[in-house]
């Protein structure tokens, strides 16, 4: 096992939703903030710090983690993929998002990202979810602005629409 | 021929559906779904720019009797070190809204007077060094008493907080309406109620940001700040940074992660990292993390109410009494005591009555600040009133509904102008209660409780009718100053709202306010409302709502709150986008050899009415200006840009009588539910949710619901599970999403959302706010809900199981005798008592010897570095812990009392490290057991405070138990013997207290 030092920067290198990115980390440095400000990955959100709200959610080596309770240097050499990478190109939204615009499903946007986050880890896992399925799900994120009720249905919507469209592919 | 040109474009006429009205898709969406946003912590700051972190007081009310930074400047790259002397050297105190000599500055000078008030601020190359540096600051503290309840701020002897504020009363004012003695002396009836609404705080998701630099060479800032307004507050700024407005800049990210009134409150840190950039000469950024946000960033306010009916045998009420005593924590930052005027005009509700008295008076505890939050003043008001409505009808044996309709405004009376000086624009209350009963099935809810009821179940039904006031009047808060006071100040009155639409080179529209959304949907919503202006489509339209306060116009009341967008800036939008239409309208008719009055703005053309083939592009038409001004019509003037300003006239100041018109636009709501309350766990679940709304006319009917079920949810949390809590002390006891509950998916319920429009007759728009509804009528509608369930005369917010339980069945019984309890006695109160009993195979004469040795200690206590006897009496340890991600040294000073060896000592004690502090004292027996051991009992009381009162408060009891125990099982084995149950000595209560402070996070 490598060891750290407390008082160096170490490099970090791994997979951002498919591509390569590197940079220096100290050991201490949260993945949430390496992601935002080493990598310029601003997308993932940071709204509490200690694991509570969800904001912060990415999916490290298909895994849904907090990445504000994820030191960077643990993911030296992992698969990430954030919020960046659910677009299947920049000009088009994915299904997901597209039954989020549809249904009002954000406001703010500020939590928005660790939610579609768990969503997609979850909806290509378990194609027909149940209402309960999804609000058990989400129960750990939190949203102040939209009630949740349309974000429910937007993850309804875009189970259903998933479940008989192709499976999406980037556009290049 | 100006007039031509200033008059609205009357001509305009939409083809078709107009997009105002339909839920389109919003333009914000696909930026935010894909993860390009732009909150202001994603922005790129200047190269050079610095990082600050804020060292914040673990203490309620103490005199800083000194500060030692010198090994925090020295720190590795630490740019500076400021405290309050510095920092007070460099601003002006912030204004203060009340006539009282007293100072309120964004950090402590002197003395603290709330737990997270600022004390010193690291500025530094990054902010992980920043915030090594406030950890290398030593901050020695005298405590004073703490007062954190505001009827307790009162009393004769209750701690001042402020000399300036004597008795901590900042301001006392009476007022009367009608003859409310003689209604009172008539009636036949009197109810009263007392109400202690708790905080609360809408808590975005995203804290507070800043970017400050100063330009020294023009003395000038240059600040970036996820404020929110009113722009009335860049006067106080500017004044506290001692440069004139002009030299303010004060700028606002596009994208804000969330506010709800929440955001207003970061101005005392645009003055502080402001402050900083100006010491270090270099751009300072500051992000709030959330410990700061949810302990000192700001808060709702709490307020102790008694109010008084006088009641006809009808259930007419004929007056009303307030008594509000209004807590604004430690101190009175602007724009308070406004949540105490706001509602001002709206006292008697959406109920006709003539005859009020108020008296209103704000006190100061040792709390954080208070400032807006959605509702503002509002959920405190409607709780007494509608509370103490369901109290009239139980009293009366009458339906709470019949006492809602007996004294309704009437239908035919609007505009109406209540007691206390509000103009309700329009309505037609009967018809939405009518409405409301019919849609949300309330027949049906009635059965349901019967049923339930029949069944043996909890189960109540809650009533709320409320008017919700939106675009408040700039004057409402000099309510507070007394008529002369006014007089000599000056009138303040109105709402200046501003927009402005721009035309580019080929016929692009442009729009622009100062109304700073977070999340509100105004860029899509004035692409909609200008589109139908200029027969466009929305996507033809580019808004731009970030505020530049050098170059955009913008006023005092710009910004974001009293739910003024719809009513008032979405309207001026259409106003300046007519003012452009009818200059089009003038340039497009000479070209096409028609009146201007037959010229109509329709699918991307300008056309005349009779003959539509008569046509022109309307980006021609547009365009014009910027490329052949000399081929306009004579006198028609320029149709590149036009900013516009709205006023309403009703707003106007508050009268000599102090009546005043608060607010523009009154929506009306009727809420009803149905409630189940568990009959073991006390847990309250909503049934069924009906919320009536009248908000006017709409304009995105999908964002209105989305305002409407957000607020719902943001007030079900008050209602149900959120308090910003205190300890007696003052420590501060929520200070994670862990400790403060926010509901989420599992608890929010989809409510039922009905509509009604009476559009307002004041607004350009006819619509109305629609934002803050629920968070004033929710929590009262489910606390009437809850009561009736359980036949409760009083109920407290929040509803949260363990209170409902005390109220039911009255409090916990004591556990049986002799088993070990260590539980804080009551409520608040943050000591923690416990004791308990032990054995060591040791004789008591050993176990008193190895309790006094340094040796054995350091040896016991977990992470003891060094134990030093200062005397046979007094030690000092010091632990290095670390218990999950969190490794910290802390100070522990012990000294003994009352020693009778080898059978008892006293231990007095006291510790401290980052996390924060603590005393206890506890007293040990020793007694042979017969078996050649020792029996031990010990009693311990122990208080804490700091950052583990807030982030670990809730864990504190069963964490002493266990470390107790875990240093009596070191203990036994250094003894050499076995060992059982737990125990209590000097080495424990050090490690514990260590244990503590190191330990939880």
């Amino acid at each position: 096992m490598t060891r750290l030092r407390a008082d160096s920067r170490h490099p970090i290198r791994f997979k951002l939703n498919g591509r390569p990115v590197e940079g220096e980390a100290e050991p201490r440095m949260l993945l949430s903030d390496f992601l935002r400000h080493q990598i310029g990955a601003t997308g993932t959100h940071v709204g509490c710090e200690h694991g509570v709200c969800g904001a912060c959610t990415v999916v490290i080596d298909g895994m849904l983690a907090r990445s504000c309770l994820t030191l960077a240097a643990q993911v030296d050499g992992c698969e990430i993929r954030t919020v960046e990478g659910l677009a299947p190109s920049a000009d088009r939204l994915g299904i997901l998002q597209r039954a989020f615009r549809r249904n009002h499903a954000l406001q703010c946007g500020f939590c928005t990202a660790g939610i579609l986050m768990s969503l997609d880890h979850y909806l290509r896992r378990h194609p027909a979810p149940s209402e309960t399925d999804v609000r058990d799900l989400l129960s750990g994120h939190l949203c102040r602005c939209t009630g949740y009720t349309p974000i429910i249905n937007a993850a309804l919507q875009a189970a259903a629409e998933l479940a008989t469209a192709i499976e999406e592919k980037p556009d290049v | 021929m100006a007039q031509v040109a200033a008059r609205p474009a009357s001509s305009v006429d939409m083809e078709g559906r107009p997009w105002v009205g339909r839920s389109i898709e919003r333009v914000e969406d696909a930026a935010l779904l894909t993860g390009r946003g732009r909150f202001i912590d994603d922005l790129g700051s200047p190269p050079g720019t610095l990082h600050a972190a804020i060292l914040r007081s673990p203490h309620a009310h103490a005199d800083i009797v000194s500060i030692d930074a010198e090994a925090a400047r020295r720190a590795p790259g630490v740019a500076a070190v400021l405290t309050g002397e510095q920092v007070k050297a460099l601003t002006s105190s912030l204004v203060v809204g009340v006539k009282a000599p007293v100072e309120c500055w964004p950090i402590a000078t002197e003395r603290v007077r709330y737990v997270g008030e600022p004390v010193a601020v690291a500025v530094a190359s990054d902010r992980a060094r920043a915030e090594d540096a406030i950890e290398l600051i030593h901050v020695e503290y005298r405590p004073h008493a703490a007062v954190v309840d505001p009827l307790a701020a009162l009393a004769a002897d209750a701690p001042v907080l402020h000399d300036g504020f004597p008795g901590n009363l900042a301001s006392d004012r009476s007022f009367s309406y009608g003859d409310p003695a003689q209604a009172f002396a008539d009636a036949p009836h009197r109810f009263s109620i007392d109400i202690h609404y708790p905080r609360n705080s809408c808590t975005p998701i995203e804290t507070y940001g800043v970017i400050a630099s100063h330009d020294a060479a023009e003395d000038a800032f240059d600040i970036l700040a996820n404020f929110q307004g009113p722009f009335s507050i860049h006067t106080v700024i500017s004044r506290a940074l001692k440069v004139p407005g002009n030299r303010l800049r004060l700028r606002t990210p596009p994208d804000s992660g969330g506010s709800f009134g929440v955001k207003q409150g970061v101005f005392p840190y645009i003055v502080l990292i402001g402050a900083a950039s100006r010491a270090v000469g270099r751009p300072v950024k500051w992000i709030e993390d959330r410990l700061e946000h949810l302990t000192a960033s700001v808060s709702a306010t709490n307020r102790s109410t008694t109010l008084s009916a006088a009641v006809a045998a009808d259930g007419k009420i004929l007056a009303l009494d307030w008594d509000q005593v209004e807590d604004c924590g430690a101190h009175l930052r602007a724009p308070e005591p406004a949540t105490l005027y706001r509602m001002h005009g709206n006292l008697t509700g959406a109920y006709d009555i003539r005859h009020v008295k108020v008296r209103n008076r704000v006190v100061v505890t040792n709390k954080t600040p208070t400032g807006l939050n959605r509702g503002f003043g509002g959920p405190q008001v409607y709780f007494a009133l509608e509370r103490l409505v369901q109290r009239i009808a139980i009293g009366l044996s009458r339906d709470p509904l019949d006492v809602i309709k007996r004294n309704l405004v009437p239908a035919d009376a609007f505009p109406y102008r209540t007691a206390t000086g509000a103009l309700l624009d329009s309505g037609n209350y009967q018809e939405a209660i009518a409405k409301a009963v019919d849609h949300g099935k309330l027949a049906e809810l009635r059965e349901r409780r019967e049923e339930a009821r029949a069944q043996g179940r909890l189960y109540g039904i809650g009533f709320t009718a409320v008017v919700e006031p939106s675009v408040s009047n700039m004057g409402y808060i000099t309510t507070v100053l007394t008529v002369a006071e006014r007089r000599k100040a000056g009138p303040k009155n109105g709402a200046q709202a501003t927009a402005t639409v721009a035309l580019d080179p080929v016929g692009g529209v442009t729009v622009h306010v100062a109304s700073v959304p977070q999340g509100q949907g105004h860029r899509t919503v004035l692409s909609q409302v200008v589109a139908d202006v200029f027969g466009l489509k929305p996507q033809d339209v580019r808004v731009n709502t970030e505020i530049d306060t050098a170059k955009d116009a913008w006023s005092i009341a710009s910004g974001n709150y009293a739910s003024r967008f719809a009513a008032a800036v979405a309207g001026t939008a259409k106003l300046a986008a007519e003012r452009i239409a009818a200059r089009l309208a003038r340039i497009a008719a000479s070209q096409l050899n028609v009146e201007p009055v037959d010229i109509v703005f329709a699918s991307g053309f300008v056309a005349s009415k009779h003959n539509p083939e008569n046509r022109i592009a309307f980006s021609r038409v547009a365009a014009l200006s910027h490329w052949s001004p000399g081929s306009l019509p004579d006198d028609t003037g320029q149709a590149i840009r036009e900013t516009l300003f709205w006023t309403p006239p009703e707003l106007t100041a508050p009268d000599d009588e102090d009546r005043i018109n608060s607010s523009l636009c009154h929506g009306f709501i009727f809420d009803f539910c149905g409630v189940e309350i568990d009959r073991t766990t006390f847990e309250t679940r909503i049934d069924r949710y009906v919320t009536m709304h009248d908000c006017g006319t709409i304009l995105h009917p999908g964002m209105v619901n989305g305002q409407i079920r957000g607020g719902f949810a943001q007030a079900l949390g008050a209602a149900l599970y959120e308090e910003y809590a205190y300890a007696e002390d003052g420590s501060f006891l929520t200070g994670t999403f862990a400790d403060y509950l926010l509901p989420t998916t599992a608890e929010v319920p989809e409510p039922q959302i009905i509509h009604l429009a009476t559009p307002s007759p004041f607004t350009p728009l006819g619509a109305k706010g629609v934002g803050e509804g629920n968070s004033m009528s929710t929590p009262v509608c489910i606390a009437n809900a809850v009561a009736d369930a359980l036949g409760l005369a009083d109920v407290t917010l929040p509803l949260v199981p363990a209170r409902l339980a005390d109220l039911v069945r009255g409090p916990e019984p004591e556990p049986p005798a002799g088993q070990l309890k260590a539980a804080p006695a009551r409520a608040g109160d943050r000591r923690l008592r416990g004791d308990g009993s032990a054995s060591v195979n040791r004789a008591p004469e050993h176990v008193w010897t190895m309790l006094l040795d340094p040796g054995t200690l350091q040896a016991v206590i977990p992470g003891c570095q060094r134990v030093d006897r200062v005397s046979d009496t007094h030690f000092r340890a010091e632990v290095t812990l670390g218990i999950g991600p969190v490794t910290g040294r802390y100070r522990a000073d012990v000294q003994l009392f009352d020693l009778d060896p080898p059978h008892a000592v006293t231990l007095r004690g006291s510790a401290e490290g980052a996390l924060g502090f603590g005393n206890a004292e506890g007293r040990i027996m020793l007694e042979p057991d017969g078996k050649g051991g020792t029996r031990l009992r010990y009693g311990y009381d122990a208080a804490i405070g700091g950052k583990i009162a807030s982030i670990g408060g809730r864990l504190l009891d069963g964490a002493a138990r266990v470390i107790i125990g875990q240093f009596f099982a070191a203990l036994a084995r250094e003894a050499g013997g076995g060992a059982s149950a737990s125990a209590f000595s000097l080495p424990a209560l050090l490690g514990w207290l260590a244990r503590l402070f190191g330990g939880r996070r």
